[in-house]
């Protein structure tokens, strides 16, 4: 959870998230270019979706990965599938792409059915997946040739290898490159066909920060030039940060679908303070107060959880005492905080955030 | 858009092309397969040429020498180990690490990559063979071949006819381990029967009989025929073609891409 220094910054921040510019996350609302993309993005409602799944389901040996999934994603929209491990983010994608066959619902692709329709779906969808790998003894430079040579209108390589960082990496084998370097190769291949549906399973996991920013400018500007991207991630800060909308997918079934904004306002059912006080107190002083649900000490810090106009009842409760809350911090929700509450789970190891 | 897709074919043809050069590349990269098939081959030839009495003929071996005798053996030699193990161990492990089911949701399908595959083995067992024919002939004095033509042909259905196997052996086999195991049940066996061990003409006429019906048993008795006495009968052709046609199904029928 992030900590807010002062209960006004706080309050921006909600206000940040309302702004209707669908779903610009407010974590980065001055360094996105907001308003020439929105402008020219196409809306849900005044063109057919880029990627169409209803009522999507598909078993293995009977236990049940996706459980009657249904959402559109609309053409130049970044789309995210949030979810934990074993949630059915992949089993999705690989239906999506038709690397499997639902057991019912259907998927569209720009009208196309990715089972009927394969020619054309290989052209205009690009695919980076979870686990590939390429032949050890081939040179960088190599397999990008290859693959491009599989596409009769193929992106300008130079500009995908030099965004994705492996321009000095052209001549190297495959076997001697890093995790994150196969993982950029990977995002590069799925890319090479300038395709206009890239779907992207877990695109800069294993990757360091610096390169996972990078990754998404690549990701923001193919979006400012029309590409629809689906994206699978478990990060949060990238799913704040990139995408227009998020489906939060749990046990197979979509649990939550919304802007980033959207589900962390839906998260904000219960507030918390946290401040140091400037002498002892009871702590039936504050357990009395309507807004006041829950009272705990952490060191000489009181951390008080409640509902509705929270912080100015405990301050103003305090004061009466004479007692002065320094310090004060107010817990802002997040996505990851939204998710926790949409489904009861943790998205990742706390470790893993970046 | 549809009916101009399905006028144009899948993915640029220079994609094959790539797929071929990538393919060469691998191969010249990971030279096992060149030292166990080609190198091994050339290296028997030329301790079996500079042996004198191995040069000698015999009634034994129906009036050739041991060298004429083993010449059609190494080429079989050449064939089975390029087809048997360096045809499906790349496929197997081109399939365990998932390039096969990444290349199936590109324009290129899967097939072409196997079909590079084929086309650079195919290559590289006509280079072989023929280098095997210009050193016996032109260092140890080996007749040129009687039918050129009948020749060409029986190495042609041979390579088929591996090919066939080995794409079986690369269907039924789900690790690069098991590919191995399965080429190790297959070769030993099949090279015995091709005379590596012991030439067929010396062995029982009942194991004689066997080895006629075996891919490479065929496919010596078809090349000895052709280089030293004309067109080589129907019989061993056709075992091979037989060969080629129901592996080839088999595998078709069998073969995963992922």
């Amino acid at each position: 959870m992030d900590l807010q220094t002062c209960a006004a910054d706080g309050r921006l921040d909600v206000k940040a998230r309302q702004l209707p510019l669908r779903g610009t996350p407010a974590a980065a609302p001055l360094n996105k270019p907001a308003t020439p993309v929105s402008a020219s993005r196409p809306t849900q409602a005044c063109s057919r979706p880029a990627v169409e799944i209803s009522h999507l389901r598909k078993t293995y040996r009977g236990l049940i990965a996706v459980d009657g999934v249904s959402f559109a994603v609309a053409e130049g929209e970044i789309f995210g599938i949030l979810g934990p491990n074993g949630a059915g983010k992949t089993t999705t994608v690989e239906c999506t792409v038709g690397l499997r066959a639902p057991d019912t619902g259907t998927i569209r692709l720009l009208g196309l059915d990715p089972q009927a329709d394969k020619d054309e779906i290989h052209k205009i969808v690009g695919v980076q997946l979870q686990e590939s790998s390429f032949p050890a003894k081939l040179r960088v430079a190599e397999i990008i040739e290859e693959f491009r040579s599989f596409y009769r209108q193929p992106a300008d390589v130079t500009e995908l290898v030099e965004a994705l960082g492996l321009a000095g990496k052209r001549k190297d084998y495959y076997r001697s490159l890093s995790g994150g370097q196969r993982q950029r190769l990977s995002v590069v291949l799925a890319l090479i066909g300038a395709p206009k549906i890239a779907v992207l399973d877990e695109m800069t996991t294993g990757l360091d920060p610096q390169a996972r920013r990078d990754t998404w400018q690549l990701i923001e500007k193919l979006r400012d030039r029309g590409v629809t991207i689906m994206l699978v991630t478990h990060f949060m800060e990238e799913a704040e940060r990139l995408c227009d909308r998020v489906a939060l997918i749990d046990a197979g079934r979509l649990v939550a679908l919304d802007t980033p904004a959207g589900l962390t306002a839906r998260a904000r059912g219960g507030k918390r303070v946290r401040f140091l006080p400037s002498a002892p107190f009871d702590d039936r002083l504050l357990a009395g107060l309507p807004e006041v649900t829950e009272i705990e000490r952490d060191g000489r810090h009181v951390v008080v959880t409640g509902t509705g106009e929270l912080v100015n009842a405990v301050l103003f409760a305090l004061a009466a005492s004479g007692v002065t809350a320094h310090g004060v911090q107010l817990d802002s929700s997040t996505l990851e905080d939204a998710f926790v509450r949409l489904t009861g789970k943790h998205l990742t190891e706390k470790g893993e955030r970046s | 858009m549809r009916p101009l897709a399905i006028a144009l074919p899948t993915a640029p043809r220079a994609a094959f092309g790539k797929l071929v050069h990538n393919e060469a590349r691998l191969a010249w990269r990971q030279p096992a397969g060149l030292i166990a098939g080609v190198g091994v081959a050339l290296l028997l030839l030329i301790i079996f040429g500079v042996v004198p009495h191995l040069q000698e003929s015999s009634a034994q071996l129906g009036g050739l020498s041991a060298f004429e005798v083993y010449v059609p053996i190494l080429i079989a030699f050449v064939i089975g180990v390029l087809a048997l193990s360096y045809l499906p161990g790349p496929l197997v492990s081109y399939r365990e690490q998932g390039i096969l089911r990444r290349l199936s949701i590109t324009p290129v399908p899967p097939s072409w990559l196997l079909g590079a595959q084929l086309a650079v083995q195919a290559c590289l067992m006509l280079a072989t063979v023929g280098l095997l024919l210009i050193v016996s002939t032109g260092f140890f004095g080996l007749s040129a071949p009687k039918n050129l033509a009948g020749l060409a042909l029986a190495v042609v259905v041979s390579i088929a006819a591996m090919f066939g196997i080995g794409l079986v052996i690369a269907a039924a086999a789900r690790t690069s381990g098991a590919a191995r195991g399965l080429m190790a049940v297959a070769f030993y066996p099949l090279m015995f029967f091709a005379g590596l061990y012991v030439p067929v003409q010396v062995l029982p006429s009942a194991l004689r009989g066997i080895s006629h019906y075996t891919p490479l048993g065929a496919t010596v008795r078809a090349i000895q025929y052709s280089m030293f006495q004309g067109f080589p009968p129907a019989a061993p052709l056709l075992v091979l073609a037989a060969y080629a046609v129901a592996f080839g199904l088999l595998a078709r029928r069998f073969f995963r891409w992922e």
